[in-house]
């Protein structure tokens, strides 16, 4: 490795009540690298980038930059040491141009007062070109797509002066388009002598662009390893801390009649915004379909019309044949629909219930929950303690409150009051959102093994490996239309045009 | 250094050992454990700010209390007997009075509570169980004794459970705000009464025009006295029924279906929908339900030992906001909110009619009963100060010790 080390961090520890976060952490980047820091949800990942941005005072341990000892206070400091930070969540005013958004706290001035507009467009161009990141300085936040915000976040920070740059998670809000495009500007920085920390819980990215991996497991240093000789099995054990079976293991579907068909539907949002225009598939029994699409496209719309928690417009859903328009929620449970939320803590589950209570959410009303109206607690009890052992949810016991579970275990608890109603249609709306690996194998096989049950699963993500690796057909979602259907082999490319509508974005 | 074990530190729990998470995540325990240290202390402190204001207007706090405790009849229970011609006996039968009454509006601010509403307008539900249940225990004079008497109660209940019914209907159908439009019910109510019951009303009294009063209750239409003289406010059946709504009420949430729909309800509306319970459904019914504790206590009280209601009696009132302060010092239990009635009862008899005192004017004292209410209400929407102070005085415990 080059031995032109800008940043070192030794031995950073910081706890929050209860946990710690970062226990001796060590972390350093030369220059000119990129270097990727990989860990699960909870890793420490973030904590330890936001204490070397300033926003976090470590407890102990120091931290280096371009050999001098320095102490953050502040994200000011920070910027002003020449670090700069692109946040998962871009911090852009969206009513305001590109070019004001960059300049934004460091305004280039006229006459002593007033802003130089063209002044800093100027800038912003210069800047723009040597770094190959395109954007018009002039053009409105709201009015461009999410990857071009990005690119203004990036630019932000080098309009400031940045030569380390710190990117959290850039490319879960991106089309793998979006993302290679991304990859190329890292590229061109890392060209330009800048350096780059890349925080991913992504194994095939960060083997794709990181010199050097440091895994972080539980606020610990696990390793830190050259991208040559690094596998992703390698990474995942690292990041897991045991063997993960990366891929799904699954035998061709075997589909049989039609479970679940949706025609013609029309949708609106809150808002009373057409959010579904005309969408028509079928799901049959033994088979995954998969829909794709950036988030936004009417995916939440969609399912809540399916389930019965959103009226639909026009259009119809019929559930093994079975007329359901306008049915109350309660209604298609009974038709036999399941429906793994996409929000687990604020719609799959009552936090403050128990276990027990959570997994009679459905039956609660039914013997042997209750008769009459009268409730049996020690029923719901033994019924817990049933499918906690089943599908191995950990952490705790059927009296335990569902808040108190980690997030993997949380939506165990979904899918076993879900799996066990024997459904057949199951909805799983982003299954695995914010899961570790563990957690995302466990609910990927029990998925693969409930379509073999002959269950109708629909697969709604925002992930397009899990679509890909999950899916028997895939359906690609668009504005609210179906603007891709695929059985078989497809490209990652080829979904990916069709998640932007085919078209491309100028570059 | 050993742990302290002083008179002032009381051990530590095994659970508050095992507690190592947030200040928040440590509050949500001991509110799930049901704990008991915080209502208490909120209480205590209340008590302790009151006897400031005492100290302040120039009057011994100490010797304040002590005959407040007196008036009360709290003193009885050191010298116990059941001549309620004595002072001791007497004052304890009244504070058991005011207890029923507090126990059943208590009861209906908890209820709506547990489903997530804030039901302001118990008074007002009172109010109507009141007017019915002097309604119908001054008609019908030839019926039987138990079915009039039944039926009274019964009313009083219907009356409370609609009056507040309308405010769940609203809040159910057109979002109307369930705090706006149950203080709106509560004037609505006030302004009922006073035609009512004022001159020329329709329940006016039939033998004196002159007076804005009800008509009595029939002596069938009373409720049966268990301890002490009918004509003396002695204390009436009533006071068992309030006991078992309280068993009803924790029957209720914890072992039926009705009240597995009232909690989802209350903690994640938007999961309880995912499960197929209808948000509005329950939004009505709790509120309904609430009203129906509150209609209860307005029926038990006009059978039980007012017989009549004034218009003048109508602004005084104020059992139902007091019923806000029980069920929040209760924590929202059924024993919370029994123990609680008794606190405030105690001092809403022990302040005015009980107090024989040289040390504070009996004005001064009334008032003492609605700042320490103020204060409760503050101190138990200020949970995380009290528990801080406490965790702090801990800790400095300690270090004086180390």
């Amino acid at each position: 490795m080059p031995e032109d080390i800008v940043l070192e961090m030794r031995g950073i520890t910081k706890e929050f009540p209860g946990i710690v976060a970062n226990d001796h952490v060590s972390f350093e980047l030369a220059r000119g690298e990129v270097h990727a820091l990989l860990g699960e949800n909870g890793a420490g990942k973030s904590t330890l980038m936001n204490i070397l941005y300033g926003l976090y005072k470590a407890d102990a341990g120091e931290i280096v930059l371009r050999g001098k000892p320095v102490t953050f206070t502040s994200a000011k400091d920070a910027i002003e040491a020449g670090i700069g930070m692109v946040h998962q969540h871009f911090m852009l005013i969206p009513v305001m141009t590109v070019a004001e958004n960059i300049v934004l706290g460091n305004e280039p001035v006229r006459e002593g007062l007033l802003l130089d507009e063209a002044g800093a467009e100027q800038r912003v161009r210069e800047l723009s070109h040597q770094f190959g990141l395109a954007v018009d300085p002039s053009a409105l936040v709201s009015q461009i797509t999410v990857g071009q915000q990005q690119r203004v976040e990036i630019l932000k920070a080098l309009y400031r002066g940045a030569d380390v740059l710190i990117l959290d998670e850039p490319t879960a809000v991106l089309t793998p388009q979006e993302a290679s495009e991304l990859f190329g500007i890292i590229r061109s920085l890392q060209a330009d002598g800048k350096s780059i920390i890349f925080i991913s819980h992504k194994l095939n990215e960060v083997l794709e662009i990181a010199d050097r991996i440091t895994v972080l497991r539980r606020g610990k240093t696990i390793e830190t390893v050259l991208r040559e000789g690094a596998t992703q099995e390698s990474l995942a054990k690292a990041m897991v801390g045991r063997e993960v079976l990366l891929r799904v293991d699954k035998p061709p579907a075997q589909p049989g009649e039609t479970l679940l068909e949706v025609e013609d539907l029309h949708v609106v949002d809150d808002r009373g915004i057409e959010k579904v225009s005309g969408v028509s598939f079928a799901v049959r029994a033994g088979e995954i379909v998969g829909i794709a699409g950036v988030d936004g496209n009417g995916q939440s719309e969609l399912i809540d019309a399916i389930t019965g928690l959103r009226r639909l417009q026009s259009g119809a859903v019929r559930v093994a044949g079975r007329e359901c328009v306008h049915a109350s929620p309660r209604q298609m449970l009974d038709a036999g629909v399941g429906h793994i939320p996409e929000d687990r803590q604020r719609r799959g589950l009552v936090l403050e219930f128990t276990i027990a209570e959570n997994i009679a959410l459905h039956d609660y009303a039914e013997p042997p929950d209750a008769k009459w109206g009268w409730l049996f607690p020690s029923r719901l009890v033994e019924r817990a303690r049933v499918l906690i052992k089943q599908f191995d949810v950990r952490g705790g016991g059927p009296l335990t409150r569902a808040g108190g579970l980690s997030g993997g275990n949380q939506q165990k608890v979904v899918a076993a009051r879900e799996i066990a109603r024997d459904p057949k249609v199951l909805i799983a709306a982003q299954p695995t959102r914010g899961l570790d690996v563990g957690a995302i194998e466990y609910l990927h096989r029990r998925l693969v093994e409930e379509r073999d049950e002959g269950r109708a699963i629909l697969l709604i993500s925002l992930e397009l490996d899990e679509i890909l690796s999950l899916s028997d057909r895939i359906l690609v979602l668009y504005e609210g239309r179906i603007a891709g259907e695929h059985e078989g082999e497809v490209s990652e490319e080829q979904i990916g045009l069709e998640m932007l509508g085919g078209r491309r974005e100028a570059a | 250094m050993t742990e302290p074990t002083g008179p002032n530190l009381p051990p530590e729990s095994p659970e508050e050992a095992a507690a190592t998470g947030t200040l928040a995540s440590r509050i949500s325990l001991r509110q799930r454990s049901g704990g008991i240290v915080v209502p208490v202390l909120t209480a205590v402190v209340a008590f302790l700010l009151g006897g400031a204001v005492v100290a302040a207007t120039g009057h011994n706090p100490l010797r304040t209390y002590n005959d407040i405790f007196n008036g009360a009849g709290l003193n009885w229970f050191a010298h116990p007997t059941t001549d309620t011609a004595l002072t001791a006996p007497y004052n304890l039968s009244q504070t058991l009075l005011q207890t029923t009454t507090l126990i059943l509006t208590g009861l209906a601010v908890a209820f709506a509570f547990r489903c997530g509403l804030f039901n302001i307008g118990g008074q007002g539900q009172y109010f109507v169980g009141l007017f019915v249940a002097n309604w119908i225990g001054t008609s019908w004079v030839t019926m039987a004794s138990g079915p009039h008497i039944l039926i009274g109660i019964l009313a009083a209940a219907a009356a409370g459970a609609i009056w507040a019914g309308i405010a769940g209907f609203l809040k159910a159908t057109v979002g109307a705000h369930e705090v706006i439009s149950t203080i709106m019910l509560n004037w609505i109510a006030i302004w009922v009464g006073t035609y009512l019951f004022g001159k020329g009303g329709p329940l006016q009294n039939s033998q004196n025009s002159a007076v804005p009063i009800s008509n009595d209750v029939v002596d069938k239409a009373r409720l049966p006295v268990f301890w002490g003289d009918q004509v003396l406010q002695g204390v009436h059946i009533g006071f068992f029924i309030a006991l078992a709504a309280l068993v009803v009420f924790w029957l209720v949430l914890n072992r039926t279906t009705l009240g597995y729909e009232v909690r989802a309800v209350g903690f994640n509306p938007e999961a309880a929908a995912y499960g197929g319970i209808s948000v509005s459904k329950n939004v009505i019914r709790a509120m309904a339900i609430s009203g129906a504790f509150a209609g209860l206590a307005g029926g038990l009280d006009m059978l039980g030992y007012l017989y009549r209601i004034g218009v003048s009696d109508i602004p005084v009132s104020a059992v139902g906001f007091l019923g806000i302060a029980v069920a929040l010092l209760g924590r929202n239990t059924a024993v919370g909110v029994g123990l609680g009635a008794f606190l405030f009862g105690a001092l809403l008899f022990g302040t005015t009619h009980g107090l024989q005192s040289g040390a504070i004017d009996p004005q001064l004292a009334s008032n003492l009963t609605y700042i320490i209410q103020g204060l409760i209400v503050l101190f138990v929407g200020a949970d995380i100060l009290i528990l801080y102070l406490w965790n702090t005085r801990r800790r400095l415990w300690r270090k004086a010790q180390a």
